[in-house]
């Protein structure tokens, strides 16, 4: 079934696969595969998930990338959106700048933050995210300067940090998983570090930890990351993505 | 009887500002950014400003004009331009210092301010270096059973906003018609004096066929200057009247990497007053760039 699949869209799986049995909650993707994931969900085994435009507003249809949703069912603006995150019923995958084996992200600045070498996005809405409601990331090209030993600024926050500042902080943190273009991590260890759940087909174990700042190994019988279904590829292929922008976000 | 007619324009709303203040400017990101205030901030001899927004171009013309000292902010982004490249010079050189906080910080910062309370508790900030950057941040414990320990952000009280909407009267009721209000009323109730400009200022009777009623977001009470000021937002959305000026927002983006195209676009097009600007943006347009 893998030959003929692109990574970017075994990536669109993996992303959906995030969402799965989330119910009816918001679920709000950073970045085309994200999206195409969420959406791809939504449309086979998430039904009840919320989507917005990207705005203020909540979609009831499923459009394909840069298509206008028919259908507004709610009304989310800044401010909602906001009160939604502290209540929980959200899972974000955001992108990372830089990753840590404990889930500290940074999408702030590299260098030392007084004065960056690199100024990124700032802090934006990482923190809140973190503390409330799960999260996952997305890293579409999975390198050394991405997964580190140690981030710049801790915008959102690990499993290491949330524990030390207390059970306030620990009460509603959860990350779920991290979709790379060569496999999905995750944190299901004692110590709460990264672990890899699955490679991607055509992934080697030396590839990954080439590309990872810090040791990550690879146990034997770690499985191979679920490949898309035919109605899988068809939905992403005509419906969410006929044009193809996936294949741009992911070019390894 | 008719209210005090609040009408002013941009130039005389600056002139009651003061170098030194903590200014708060509503919109987001490149989206209804009240921009025409914000040239006129460029023009005054203002410097030394706390700018607290969620920041879009705003925050990097007035940072690559050397107006900021002190931003407030949990991000700056032209949106279509993830990175704001103006913001972004001024923090590499280290030209402002920065209050970096999570957007739910500055959303209850603001609130607290509103309300005229010290602080107001919140979950986000705790564990990340939000708490660690920004020392003054304290955390509070909670006097009821559960005893959690949450942040407690501080009250942003501003001593001016600048907003901008889609319709205004004259004595400062204001709406918005557009799917977002972001946080321009939470900006004037934080706020000593508040500045609105808008579109177009009607009649108080327009209202109603514009929109309903939750669409008039900024009540007269917290607001001291109302601005007629047509293409406003401009370079930054203000739906449903206009969209982004992309082509206008890059050339703006281009200009960060160059201090001579940064010098040519401020002759170009911040060194006249509102109608000179109208008039390079236009030209501008009308080269199809």
């Amino acid at each position: 079934m893998s030959s003929g699949v692109s990574r970017a869209e075994q990536c669109v799986v993996a992303c959906a696969e995030a969402w799965r049995g989330d119910g009816e909650i918001l679920a709000s993707p950073m970045g085309v595969v994200p999206t195409l994931g969420a959406r791809l969900a939504k449309l086979t085994f998430a039904p009840d998930l919320l989507l917005t435009d990207g705005e203020a507003l909540l979609t009831a249809d499923v459009p394909a990338l840069g298509a206008k949703a028919q259908v507004v069912e709610g009304w989310l603006p800044f401010r909602r959106h906001l009160a939604l995150v502290s209540g929980g019923k959200r899972h974000v995958m955001m992108g990372a700048s830089q990753l840590d084996r404990h889930g500290n992200q940074n999408i702030s600045c590299i260098g030392d933050w007084k004065r960056p070498s690199r100024q990124l996005l700032g802090v934006r809405g990482a923190p809140v995210n973190t503390l409330n409601h799960p999260v996952s990331y997305w890293i579409p090209r999975h390198s050394p300067r991405v997964l580190v030993e140690r981030v710049d600024m801790v915008c959102g926050v690990g499993y290491d940090r949330a524990g030390a500042a207390g059970p306030s902080a620990a009460r509603f943190h959860g990350i779920r998983c991290v979709v790379t273009d060569l496999a999905v991590l995750d944190f299901e260890t004692p110590g709460r570090t990264l672990r890899v759940r699955s490679l991607h087909p055509g992934v080697t174990a030396g590839q990954l930890q080439a590309a990872t700042g810090f040791a990550l190994p690879v146990p034997d019988g770690t499985p191979c990351t679920r490949t898309p279904t035919a109605a899988e590829l068809r939905l992403i292929r005509e419906v969410l993505d006929p044009a193809g922008l996936r294949e741009r976000e992911v070019r390894r | 009887m008719t209210g005090a007619d609040k009408q002013m324009t941009a130039d005389e709303a600056v002139a009651r500002l003061r170098s030194g203040m903590t200014v708060g400017i509503g919109g987001w990101g490149s989206r209804r950014k009240p921009m025409a205030l914000v040239r006129a901030v460029l023009r005054s001899d203002l410097t030394d400003l706390t700018v607290v927004s969620y920041g879009g171009p705003d925050v990097g013309l007035l940072a690559a004009a050397g107006k900021i000292r002190r931003l407030v902010t949990a991000f700056a982004t032209l949106d279509s331009i993830p990175l704001e490249p103006h913001f972004r010079a001024a923090r590499e050189s280290g030209a402002i210092e920065l209050t970096e906080w999570d957007e739910a910080m500055v959303m209850w910062g603001l609130t607290a301010a509103a309300h005229r309370l010290p602080f107001l508790p919140l979950r986000a900030g705790l564990g990340s270096d939000v708490m660690q950057t920004d020392p003054s941040l304290r955390t509070v414990t909670s006097p009821y059973a559960d005893g959690e320990e949450l942040a407690a952000v501080p009250a942003l009280a501003l001593d001016a906003a600048l907003v901008h909407l889609n319709r205004a009267d004259v004595r400062g009721n204001a709406q918005y018609l557009g799917p977002d209000p972001y946080f321009d009323d939470l900006f004037c109730e934080a706020a000593r004096e508040a500045y609105v400009s808008c579109e177009r200022i009607v009649d108080g009777e327009e209202f109603a066929a514009a929109g309903g009623p939750q669409t008039l977001l900024v009540q007269r009470h917290c607001v001291t200057g109302v601005i007629e000021a047509p293409g406003g937002a401009h370079f930054t959305s203000c739906v449903p009247d206009y969209e982004r000026d992309e082509a206008f927002q890059a050339a703006y983006a281009k200009t960060a990497a160059d201090p001579a195209a940064w010098a040519a676009f401020c002759g170009r097009f911040l060194s006249g007053d509102e109608d000179a600007y109208r008039a390079a943006v236009r030209e501008f347009a009308g080269e199809g760039a």
